[in-house]
């Protein structure tokens, strides 16, 4: 499952968590962030998964793991129970990702949310020049399968965040192997050029 | 039955074990069977509690019925739960019929066999008699406890009642409480066996019969709820039973009927019409939130027990819903919880046959588990 971006996704998430602390990591796959998240910074670290084949890899690894559906099943984790409640690359799949958002919150005293970034120049090109719905390697999808629902880039969901009153603790922006912060001074360059935008929210 | 009945393994209980009903009993045996061994650090130890209408032998041939043993599928050598690696050790519940303390057993006051004189036991006497046990065995702290239906709902009981027992637990297709389906369906059991002529207040054991019809009808009942409809109707349908057509009478026409008839009639060789009356009473009885003020929460505060709870899709005994209720309750009380559905046909009794999903989640689970426990004890 994991590509060099995730791995890479995973690392940044990784270094932004302090040691020691309660994670809850929805759509958790088969598990491999929160093993890294055990092994370097000695997190408890939980997570919900939809799809059973992952569950049943998760906890032949070890660890603890909820099959369930995010979209409906957010409620059943009592409020601030955790540090931090990660949800990578999968809020544009859901029905109501504000609701969403509004749990991760509740759930967590931290969020940290990454997204796959539309505003990304070749995602762009892809719709300018060749006029047709963009397939890349963080989108690999077509129009008629993605599951994505909610498509954003960087700045929307840092409009966002504003106009809901979510405080923005870092952004941070994610090119190939390279990362960088994002502020409000470089957002516009930032959102032409990150593949993937990493957000500790709250 | 008698003969057979002797070489099987019993524990005599002289500690005094309060009941639920306030009455204190003591030296009462209590049957148990075990399977592969305990190796040295005593981590491989894994305590199986048995269904309604089960027993001791969890693999193997059962010694009595000369059948294989009911979780056969799961335990045994090479299995999901390998008795090459793991020593599995199952008791026979008070209140049962395979030579634990039961309502047929002597009652040394009278000598007669206790019949309705027996007290009514519930879930946590049951689990707190194997408890006993575990301390004959020196085992001070289990791998994992594990069961399905009402022997997951001892699992449960074993985690609140003896929080540090147990590093891991994996109560399979149960709940916290008994619905009102499920005590409605327990009564109508209990009302086939006491309208039984034969059960005669449940003294039948005094004439040395026993009531069969009415025991096999509350064996068909439960046959009934273990299968799922979808399942039903693939397995019988409307076929007939080695016939060409209806016989316009009320004989076994539908193989459906059949099976059940069969279910009941080979029951009845094996089980005490008493101990169904007892059983069922205790699992109605059971409500883990009762036991605890503050509720489920509190009954699974500070629980160091990692858990695994696995429903199936088609059980509509303990469905997926109850089942997360569960789940939610241990995440409530900040618990270790991991939660898997299997997607099956096969009802409520899918833990006891050949479902791959189910084998392979609970392996993968309790090997991952044994490595920690390992480490845990290193350290």
């Amino acid at each position: 499952m994991q590509n060099l971006e995730m791995k890479k996704e995973f690392k940044t998430i990784a270094e932004l968590l302090p040691k020691n602390v309660r994670v809850l990591d929805v759509g958790c796959g088969d598990g491999s962030l929160m093993n890294l998240l055990i092994k370097e910074k000695n997190i408890k670290a939980r997570g919900l998964e939809i799809k059973q084949e992952y569950v049943k890899k998760c906890i032949s690894r070890g660890l603890s793991v909820i099959e369930g559906d995010a979209e409906t099943e957010l409620h059943q984790f009592p409020d601030q129970s955790f540090d931090y409640v990660i949800l990578s690359q999968t809020l544009q799949a859901f029905y109501n990702p504000e609701q969403v958002l509004k749990d991760l919150l509740r759930i967590g005293k931290s969020a940290i949310v990454s997204i796959p970034n539309f505003g990304y120049w070749k995602v762009r090109t892809s719709l300018l020049v060749f006029g047709k719905m963009p397939v890349t390697k963080t989108l690999p999808n077509s129009w008629y399968n993605t599951p994505n629902l909610h498509m954003c880039t960087i700045k929307d969901l840092f409009n966002f965040c504003l106009d809901k009153n979510i405080k923005i603790n870092k952004i941070v922006g994610l090119n190939e192997n390279k990362t960088s912060e994002i502020k409000k001074s470089n957002l516009e360059i930032k959102n032409l050029f990150s593949k993937i935008g990493i957000f500790w929210l709250g | 039955m008698k003969e057979k009945m002797e070489n099987i393994k019993k524990l005599n209980i002289s500690k005094p074990l309060l009941l639920d009903c306030k009455q204190t009993v003591s030296d009462f045996p209590l049957a148990y069977e075990t399977y592969g061994k305990l190796n040295e650090n005593k981590d491989n130890a894994i305590l199986v509690f048995h269904a309604l209408t089960g027993d001791q032998f969890v693999s193997g041939i059962n010694p009595v019925t000369k059948k294989d043993g009911w979780w056969i599928s799961a335990v045994g050598p090479g299995k999901a739960i390998d008795t090459n690696k793991y020593f599995v050790i199952c008791a026979n519940v008070i209140g049962g019929c395979m030579g634990s303390w039961g309502p047929k057993e002597m009652n040394k006051k009278t000598n007669e066999p206790y019949g309705l004189n027996f007290p009514v036991i519930t879930i946590r006497d049951i689990v707190k008699a194997q408890e006993t046990l575990l301390e004959y065995l020196g085992i001070n702290k289990l791998l994992c406890a594990t069961g399905g239906s009402m022997g997951g709902m001892q699992a449960l009981q074993f985690c609140a009642t003896f929080p540090n027992r147990t590093f891991s637990a994996v109560p399979i297709a149960c709940s916290t409480s008994h619905s009102a389906q499920n005590i409605a369906l327990n009564e109508l059991a209990r009302q086939a066996v006491m309208a039984d002529p034969v059960w005669d207040k449940g003294k039948y054991l005094k004439k040395n019969v026993q009531p069969k019809n009415g025991l096999a009808v509350a064996r068909m009942v439960g046959h009934i709820s273990y299968l799922s409809e979808k399942g039903m109707q693939e397995k019988f349908g409307r076929k007939l039973q080695e016939k060409a057509d209806y016989e316009f009478s009320f004989d076994a026409d539908f193989q459906v009927e059949s099976y059940l008839r069969h279910q009941g009639y080979t029951f009845v060789e094996r089980f005490d019409a008493n101990s169904i009356l007892y059983i069922t009473r205790a699992m109605d009885y059971f409500d883990l939130s009762r036991q605890f003020k503050g509720g489920l929460i509190e009954a699974f505060r500070n629980q160091k027990t990692k858990f695994l709870i696995i429903s199936f899709s088609s059980d509509w005994l303990y469905t997926t819903k109850e089942n997360k209720e569960t789940v939610i309750a241990l995440n409530s009380a900040g618990a270790d919880v991991s939660f898997a559905e299997i997607k099956t046909d096969k009802g409520h009794d899918s833990f006891l046959v050949n479902e791959p999903e189910f084998l392979k989640t609970i392996k993968g689970f309790i090997d991952s588990m044994h490595a920690k426990f390992r480490n845990e004890k290193r350290i």
